[in-house]
C-alpha cells in the first residue's frame, strides 16, 4: 500500500537524470515531456498518498518507509527511508502541485531560450531534491534534500550564466545560505552526539524524555537549527540573498524562491517542533526574528522598482510571518499560511514573469502601466493574487491564514501585544506595497507595448492558482465563524495545537481591525500612486527611501563588518605565514640537496675515493677502538 | 719448504693490494682501471692460499678457484663494456662518462 | 726456499707497480702478466701446485690475452701524450693518503700474529676436487650458473649493433 512512496521523489529525479544524460539529442517536445510529466506524476502519486492517509491514518500519524540502508557505520545508521505524516504530506502537494503548474509554465516561458533542456533538467532535480528533504525520516537524509536544493537554487539563480552579474548573485546565495547551513550540520552533530540517533521520530522522543525544558543542550542545538532555517528562509539577519536571487528566471522565482525552498525553514522548524519547544528562549526568538523581517522587508518592497524585488522583499516578509507563528507556538496557522503563500506567491511570480516576458524583459514597473486592457488574463489573476497577499477580507485565502497568524500572535500563551503590533504595521505595509505594485504597473498611461498575447500554457496556470488563492482559504475558517477547521485537524497527528492563554479577547475585533489595515493600505496605495501626490515622488526621493530601497544597507553592513575585514586580512597575509613552515622545510631539502649534489659529480674515480675512504675510517675506528 | 713468517706474507698479499687500489684511484684510463682491478682481486686470492696453507686446509684454494671464476665473468663482461664505451664515446676517459652528475650542481 | 719467495715477491710488487703506472697499455699488460707469474711462483712454494697452474693458465693465460685482445681491437697504444696530462703528479696524493692510512692499519692488525712461521703443506689437487664437488658443490653450481651470465652478457653486450641511438640520446 506504501510501496508507491519513493516514486514521489524518484520519478523527477529519473526525469532529470534522463534529461542531463540526453538533453543534447532529445527534441524540445519530449524534454518538456518529461519535465511536467514527472511532476505531475508525483503530484497525482501524492494525492492518492494523500486520499490513503486520510481514509485509513496510522494510529501515531505518521508510517515510514524504508528503501534501503544508506549507511551504517558504528553506532550510527541512516536509512533512505521516507516518512509520510500530515505535514509531509502537505508539504509534498505544494511542491509537486504548484510544481507541476509552474512546468507547465515554463514550457512557454522558456521556449526560446538555448538552455531548454538544462532548465528542466535542473527545476527536476530541484524537485526531486526538495521532495527528498520532506519527506526524509532522518535529518541525515533531510540534509541531504536540504544541500540538494541548495545546489539546485545557485544552478539556477545563475541560469543565465553568460551575465556575470547573474554568476555574483547565484554565488551570493549559495555562500549567505552556506552560513545558515554550516550552523544546521552542527546542530545535527550536536544532537546525534548526545542523543545518539538522527531518526526524527526518536529524536524528538529521546529529546523530551533526556532534557528538561530549558537545558543549555536543548537550546544550543535548537538554536543551531534555527541558523540553518534562517539561511534557508531568507530571515534576519540571512535575508540579503533573496532580492538577488531574482537573477534567475521567473519559474524559477515562483517555485525555489517563493513557494518551496526557502520555506525549508519553516518545514524544519515545524518537523522539529519538540526541540523548540524545550527551549523556548530559541522559540521566543523565532518569533521577534520574524517579526522583525516582516516589517524590514515590507519597508524594502515599498520602495522597489523592480517587480521581482518588490515580490523577493515581499516573500522574505510573509516568511516572516510564518516565523512569527512558528514562534508562538501556532504550528499549523504557520504551514497553512506556507501553503496559501505558495499558491498566490507563485501566481504573482508566474503573472509578473509573463509581463515581463511580453515586455521584452523590461523589469521596472515604472516603465510599465496600463497593462490591464492589454493583458486582462494576466491582470484579473495578478489582482487576485495581490489580494490575496494583501489579506483582503473574505473573499481572499491569504486574509484566512494571515488573520490566523495575526490572531495567534496576539492570543496564545507566547504571543504578546508587541508581535501582534508588528504583524498588524507589516499587513499594513503589505497592502501598501502590494497595490502600489498594481496601480503602478496596470494602471497609469501605458509606456511599453507587450510583444504578443500569452499562450494558453501560460495562461493557463495562472487561472488555476488564482482559484486556489481565492477558495483555498475556506478549507480553514475562523472560529467565530464557520469554525470549518479541516485543515488543522488534519494536521493535529502531527502537530501539536495552539495553546491560547487564560484570558478571551474577542476574535472578531482582531479581524475587523486587520480588515481596516488591509483595507486602508490599498487606498493609501490608490491615493499615492493612482492618484500621483507629490508625496509619493517626493518621498521616493529621499534618504530614507534609499535607505529602504537598498534593503536597509544590510548588504552595506556586512560588506564593512565582514567581507572587507576579511579582504584585509587576506592582503596582508598574502604570502601566508603559515606557508613559510612548509616552504622553510623545502628549503632546508634543498639545501641538504645541494650539499649532497656536490658528492654526484659523475667522476667514476671520485666515487671509489669516498667509498675506498669511508672503508679505511670505519676499519681505523674498529681496529683501534 | 717457506718458513717466511706468516705476517709478512699476508703484508706482502695487502701491499699487492693497495698497488691495485692506488692504481684504481690515480688512473683515469678504464683498462687500468680494470687491471687494478685484477691486481687487487689476485691478491685477495693470494690471502686465501696463505690462509689455506697456514691451516693445511684445502679450503683456500677452493676459495681461489671460486675467486678466479668470477675474475673471469667480471672481465669478460667488463671488457665488452669497454668495447662499447669505445664504440659509442670514442673515448676511454671514465671521467668523460659523467651523464650520472647532478646537473643543478656547478 | 725463503730466498725464492723475497724474489719472487719483490718481482710481483715491482712489476705491478710498473703495470699501473705504465702509460702504454701493452706495456703495462706485459708487466701485469710478470706479476701474476710471479704470485703464480709463490703459490707452488707456498704448496698450492694445483692452483700455481690455475694462476698460469687462466688468470696469465686467458684472462690477459682477452685484455690484451681487446687493446688491440681498440687500437691504443700511442696515446701517451694523452696520459700524461691525465696523470698529474698531484693526483698521487689522496690514493697515496688513503693507501697509507690502510697500510698502517693492516701493520697494527698484524701484530697479533707474533711471529708465526708457516709449515705449509702440498694440497694435492685431489683434495681439492673433494672438497670442491662435496662440501662446496652448491657454490660450484652457482658459480657455473654466473659463467654463463657471464657469457651471455659479454655477448650482448659486446654485439656490434647497429648503429642506432635511443631516441632520447637523439639530438
Amino acid at each position: 500500500m506504501t510501496a508507491y512512496i519513493p516514486f514521489i521523489p524518484a520519478i523527477p529525479l529519473l526525469s532529470s537524470l534522463i534529461i542531463i544524460l540526453f538533453g543534447r539529442i532529445l527534441s524540445k517536445k519530449i524534454v518538456a515531456f518529461l519535465g511536467v510529466g514527472s511532476v505531475s506524476l508525483s503530484a497525482i502519486i501524492t494525492i492518492i498518498a494523500g486520499i490513503n492517509f486520510i481514509s485509513s491514518t496510522p494510529e501515531n500519524g505518521s508510517y515510514t518507509v524504508t528503501v534501503w540502508n544508506w549507511l551504517t557505520t558504528g553506532g550510527f545508521s541512516a536509512n533512505i527511508a521516507f516518512s509520510v505524516d500530515a505535514l509531509s504530506l502537505i508539504f509534498c502537494f505544494v511542491i509537486t502541485f504548484v510544481g507541476a503548474l509552474i512546468h507547465l509554465y515554463s514550457v512557454e516561458f522558456m521556449d526560446h531560450d538555448e538552455g531548454f533542456a538544462r532548465f528542466f533538467a535542473y527545476m527536476n532535480l530541484f524537485v526531486s531534491s526538495m521532495l527528498i528533504l520532506v519527506l526524509a525520516d532522518n535529518l541525515l537524509l533531510m540534509y541531504l534534500g536540504w544541500e540538494g536544493v541548495g545546489l539546485c537554487s545557485y544552478l539556477l539563480i545563475g541560469f543565465w550564466y553568460k551575465e556575470p552579474e547573474n554568476g555574483y548573485a547565484a554565488r551570493k546565495a549559495f555562500i549567505v545560505t552556506r552560513v545558515g547551513d554550516t550552523a544546521m550540520i552542527i546542530g545535527l552533530f550536536l544532537l546525534f552526539i548526545n542523543l545518539g540517533t538522527l531518526n526524527i521520530n526518536e529524536l524528538m522522543q529521546q529529546a523530551s524524555l533526556k532534557w528538561a525544558v530549558s537545558s543549555p543542550l536543548a537550546i544550543l542545538s535548537a538554536a543551531l537549527l534555527l541558523g540553518g532555517a534562517l539561511g534557508k528562509s531568507a530571515q534576519l539577519p540571512l535575508q540579503t540573498w533573496l532580492p538577488d536571487a531574482m537573477a534567475g528566471p521567473s519559474p524559477v522565482s515562483a517555485l525555489i524562491h517563493a513557494a518551496t525552498m526557502v520555506t525549508a525553514g519553516v518545514y524544519l522548524i515545524a518537523r522539529t517542533h519538540v526541540l523548540f519547544a524545550l527551549a523556548p528562549a530559541v522559540q521566543a526568538a523565532v518569533a521577534v526574528i520574524g517579526a522583525a523581517t516582516l516589517i524590514i522587508a515590507g519597508f524594502s518592497a515599498l520602495t522597489q522598482h523592480d517587480f521581482k524585488r518588490v515580490l523577493a522583499y515581499s516573500t522574505i516578509s510573509q516568511i516572516g510571518y510564518m516565523f512569527l507563528a512558528l514562534g508562538v507556538g501556532a504550528w499549523s496557522a504557520a504551514v497553512f499560511h506556507f501553503m496559501i503563500h505558495a499558491f498566490f506567491k507563485a501566481l504573482l511570480f508566474l503573472g509578473a514573469g509573463a509581463v515581463i516576458h511580453l515586455l521584452h524583459h523590461e523589469h521596472d514597473m515604472f516603465k510599465m502601466g496600463g497593462l490591464w486592457k492589454k493583458l486582462p488574463i494576466i491582470f484579473i489573476t495578478f489582482l487576485i493574487g495581490s489580494a490575496s497577499l494583501a489579506a483582503l477580507p473574505l473573499i481572499s485565502a491569504g486574509f484566512y491564514s494571515k488573520d490566523a497568524i495575526l490572531w495567534f500572535a496576539w492570543s496564545s500563551t507566547n504571543g504578546s501585544k508587541w508581535l501582534w503590533l508588528a504583524a498588524y504595521f507589516g499587513a499594513f505595509i503589505t497592502s501598501i506595497y502590494t497595490f502600489r505594485m498594481i496601480f503602478v504597473t496596470f494602471f497609469g498611461e501605458a509606456k511599453t507595448e507587450p510583444t504578443h498575447k500569452p499562450g494558453k500554457l501560460m495562461t493557463i496556470p495562472l487561472v488555476v492558482l488564482a482559484i486556489i488563492s481565492l477558495i483555498g482559504g475556506f478549507i480553514e475558517l475562523p472560529e467565530n465563524f464557520g469554525h470549518f477547521q479541516i485543515f488543522s485537524r488534519f494536521l493535529s497527528t502531527t502537530l501539536p495545537s495552539v495553546q491560547l492563554a487564560g484570558e478571551s479577547h474577542n476574535e472578531l475585533l482582531f479581524q475587523i481591525l486587520s480588515a481596516i489595515a488591509s483595507l486602508l493600505g490599498i487606498y493609501l496605495a490608490y491615493l499615492l500612486y493612482f492618484k500621483k501626490s507629490s508625496f509619493a515622488e517626493s518621498f521616493s526621493n529621499s534618504q530614507l527611501a534609499n535607505f529602504f530601497y537598498k534593503g536597509w544597507q544590510f548588504d552595506w553592513l556586512y560588506d564593512k563588518v565582514f567581507v572587507k575585514p576579511l579582504v584585509w586580512l587576506s592582503e596582508i597575509n598574502k604570502n601566508d605565514f603559515v606557508d613559510k613552515i612548509y616552504t622553510a622545510i623545502a628549503k632546508a631539502t634543498e639545501f641538504l640537496n645541494s650539499l649532497l649534489s656536490r658528492t654526484q659529480q659523475g667522476r667514476l674515480r671520485w666515487y671509489v675515493m669516498v667509498l675506498t675512504a669511508g672503508v679505511v675510517i670505519i676499519l681505523t675506528f674498529m681496529l683501534n677502538l | 719448504m717457506v718458513t717466511v713468517s706468516l705476517e709478512v706474507q699476508i703484508l706482502f698479499a695487502g701491499l699487492l693490494f693497495l698497488i691495485g687500489l692506488v692504481g684504481l684511484l690515480v688512473r683515469r684510463n678504464i683498462i687500468f682501471m680494470l687491471m687494478s682491478i685484477e691486481i687487487m682481486l689476485n691478491s685477495a686470492g693470494l690471502v686465501f692460499v696463505i690462509a689455506g696453507s697456514h691451516w693445511a686446509q684445502a679450503d683456500g684454494q677452493v676459495m681461489f678457484i671460486f675467486i678466479l671464476t668470477v675474475a673471469a665473468a667480471e672481465v669478460s663482461v667488463g671488457l665488452a663494456l669497454i668495447l662499447q664505451m669505445y664504440h659509442h664515446f670514442k673515448t676511454l676517459d671514465a671521467d668523460a662518462l659523467n651523464t650520472l652528475r647532478d646537473k643543478n650542481e656547478r | 726456499m725463503n730466498t725464492i719467495f723475497y724474489i719472487a715477491g719483490a718481482i710481483a710488487l715491482l712489476s705491478s707497480i710498473l703495470a699501473i703506472t705504465n702509460r702504454n697499455a701493452i706495456h703495462a699488460l706485459l708487466y701485469l702478466i710478470l706479476s701474476l707469474l710471479s704470485i703464480s711462483v709463490i703459490f707452488y712454494i707456498l704448496g698450492a701446485p694445483f692452483i700455481a697452474a690455475l694462476e698460469v693458465i687462466v688468470y696469465a693465460g686467458a684472462i690477459m690475452v682477452l685484455f690484451i685482445f681487446v687493446v688491440m681491437m681498440l687500437n691504443i697504444g700511442l696515446e701517451e701524450e694523452l696520459e700524461n696530462k691525465w696523470l698529474k703528479p698531484r693526483m698521487w696524493i689522496l690514493p697515496s693518503i688513503i693507501a697509507a692510512i690502510l697500510l698502517a692499519n693492516l701493520i697494527y692488525a698484524l701484530r697479533v700474529l707474533e711471529h708465526q712461521t708457516v709449515t705449509p703443506q702440498i694440497i694435492q689437487p685431489k683434495q681439492i676436487g673433494i672438497s670442491l664437488f662435496t662440501t662446496y658443490l652448491l657454490a660450484v653450481e652457482l658459480s657455473a650458473i654466473l659463467l654463463l651470465a657471464g657469457i651471455i652478457g659479454a655477448y650482448h653486450i659486446g654485439k656490434q649493433k647497429k648503429k642506432i641511438i635511443h631516441r632520447f640520446l637523439k639530438k
